[in-house]
């Protein structure tokens, strides 16, 4: 098990290094000087100097780099360009907002999904399993942002149940905050829900297969214990992988339904940066994002290593 | 018959059987059809600009309404349907050569040039779909181009990965080892014996991906950085019409409902294409966690 974790954590600091230099590169690939690209109509000598200087732009291309890297190991991500505030700063207070999105749409895919999922794989082929599926077929085919917007409509303009967009902070009013995520989380949950049940299903019905199975229906345990006690244990672990990158892609894939609803996460922050062209925080939210996701992604490894002895010796 | 002979003909059984995958391919004509021919069949310009009738509901005149600059939304669903088209085909064509070229060096060579390719892989896919496209988008600057490139890129992982795969399951093969004894050129080899083999997973990527790559371009196009203006969109018809959506519903619904049934004919024949090619490769769902 040592030997595993050490090459995950290998693999996964050598990937972290290689997604630095996309991120470093892409503030590179910027046609022209991306310090007054940035500064626009506010360009001045004194402003463009400092920022330049400041983000390491007037030093040869690997010394920027190293620099880049190093100042990242210890938190520091740079200054905005347009407010001069540090970058790090800047994303993390928008990450709660991003976190409470992403673990309500979660919580609710899962809520919908368990279910439907399980009873698809017991009761395959009937009328529930067809219905199940095309749910699960129509989830990965719709936009979110079509939902979202048909959502809007619905709830907010027809039977004015909901508001359309905005954001209350759950520590300050937790009733505000419910009403306000309700309809983006409902709307990343339900294409979230329809993955999820796909997996559940063709997992469960894995399971249903299995010898052990056959073994202890035949030695006249009740339906419902052979179920719970020997297909949804085993059926359910590589779930909880799928359950841990769903959570880890939503916390950097919101960015369309965070502009739609108004949502002040790290994706509306992103796009925030583009407009704007502050450089330094897309990098700093795109790096965020994508560590977390490789720090997600090895923890389930992890997790899944320790649940499944088999996955140690591949 | 070669592997490729073999695998097309295999393909159109499984769709003409499945009555999904039908409904998928006729979804699919249509759209082709909309895409070579919509401005002929569109019944007004897509940027005739009339005041007098701004916002008007769909009536007989207007099937799917006016939007906020009085333009037929039906006529401006149509056009779009090249945009979409021609961003699946262009950008998964990208992803489709680079990620099959990198795929195919690094199973058939495999040690350090295989360790070296696929880390890289493995870098871009540590980053969201999404929040990648946007990241190439904003660094290149917003247009159809430049989205084509960014949904290439950041689809190529995918296909190396599948390619990889396959290679590296057809290399051990007789056939191959035989050709190699033959003293057939390496590239000879790839080009003549692995690629036909390991064709059926790649038919299968490619039209998930296409789904995928349409379902990007909108969401870019939403986030005002795919298409640009007067140029329709469905993505960009969306996202000028979010301000008025709570008065002009037809101006939200039939743009997505485009997107909709597009991505789902894609997925409906891409999973069947599966179901009869390659039942162990991903699922739809798989692949769009893979996506990000």
């Amino acid at each position: 098990m040592t030997r595993f974790i050490l090459r995950r954590l290998l693999q996964s600091g050598i990937v972290l290094l290689g997604v630095t230099l996309v991120v470093f590169l892409l503030l590179q690939l910027v046609p022209g000087d991306p310090v007054r690209v940035a500064l626009g109509t506010r360009f001045d000598p004194e402003t463009y100097e400092a920022l330049r200087s400041r983000a390491g732009l007037d030093q040869p291309l690997p010394v920027q780099y190293a620099s880049y890297v190093g100042h990242a190991l210890t938190g520091d991500l740079g200054v905005s360009f347009r407010s001069g505030r540090p970058v790090t700063e800047i994303v993390l207070e928008r990450l709660p907002a991003t976190l409470s999105l992403a673990i309500t749409a979660v919580v609710f895919a899962l809520l919908v999904a368990f279910p439907l999922g399980v009873l698809s794989a017991l009761r395959s082929g009937s009328v529930f399993d067809h219905a199940a599926r095309v749910f699960s077929q129509f989830g990965v085919s719709v936009p979110d942002f079509w939902m979202g917007i048909m959502g809007i409509l619905l709830f907010a303009g027809v039977l004015g149940w909901l508001p359309p967009s905005g954001y209350v902070a759950l520590t300050e009013d937790p009733v505000g905050w419910a009403s306000h995520v309700v309809l983006p989380a409902v709307t990343v949950g339900l294409v979230t829900a329809s993955i999820l049940t796909r997996f559940i299903r063709s997992s469960v019905l894995e399971v249903l297969a299995e010898d052990y199975v056959r073994t202890a229906e035949a030695k006249g345990l009740p339906t419902r214990v052979v179920v719970v006690r020997h297909v949804l244990r085993n059926a359910l672990i590589p779930v909880v992988t799928v359950v841990a990158v769903q959570l880890a892609s939503l916390l950097g894939g919101v960015i369309v339904i965070e502009v739609l609803f108004a949502w002040p996460g790290v994706g509306r922050l992103t796009y925030d940066a583009v407009q704007a062209r502050d450089y330094p925080v897309l990098q700093g939210a795109i790096l965020l994002v994508a560590a977390l996701f490789l720090l997600v992604n090895l923890l389930v490894d992890l997790l899944y290593a320790r649940l499944d002895p088999r996955i140690r010796v591949r | 018959m070669s592997g490729s002979d073999s695998t097309s003909r295999r393909a159109l059984v499984a769709l003409g059987r499945d009555p999904l995958a039908v409904t998928g391919g006729v979804v699919l004509v249509l759209l082709v059809v909309a895409g070579l021919a919509g401005s002929w069949l569109a019944p007004a310009g897509i940027n005739e600009v009339d005041v007098d009738r701004m916002l008007q509901p769909p009536s007989w005149a207007h099937p799917f309404g006016t939007d906020e600059l009085g333009r037929d939304v039906l006529s401006r669903v149509l056009v779009a349907a090249r945009v979409s088209l021609q961003v699946g085909a262009v950008s998964v064509g990208i992803a489709l050569l680079a990620g099959v070229t990198l795929g195919l060096f690094a199973g058939y060579y495999q040690g350090w040039l295989d360790n070296v390719l696929m880390r890289c892989m493995d870098v871009l896919f540590a980053f969201p779909v999404l929040l990648l496209a946007v990241a190439i988008v904003a660094v290149l600057g917003p247009g159809l181009s430049t989205a084509m490139v960014a949904i290439g890129v950041v689809y190529t992982p995918i296909f190396a990965r599948v390619t990889r795969a396959g290679v590296l399951s057809v290399r051990e093969q007789v056939f191959v080892r035989a050709a190699v004894a033959t003293g057939a050129s390496d590239l000879r080899i790839m080009r003549r014996h692995v690629l036909p083999n390991i064709a059926a997973p790649l038919i299968v990527q490619t039209s998930l991906s296409l789904a995928f790559a349409i379902l990007s371009e909108a969401a870019l196009s939403f986030l005002g950085l795919g298409v640009q203006p007067p140029e329709p969109a469905w993505g960009r018809m969306l996202y000028d019409g979010r301000g008025f959506v709570t008065d002009a519903w037809w101006l939200g619904f039939f743009p997505g409902a485009a997107i909709f049934l597009t991505v789902l004919a894609f997925n409906l024949v891409g999973d069947a294409l599966r179901d009869v090619l390659d039942p162990r490769q991903l699922t739809v769902s798989e692949a769009r966690r893979n996506a990000g």
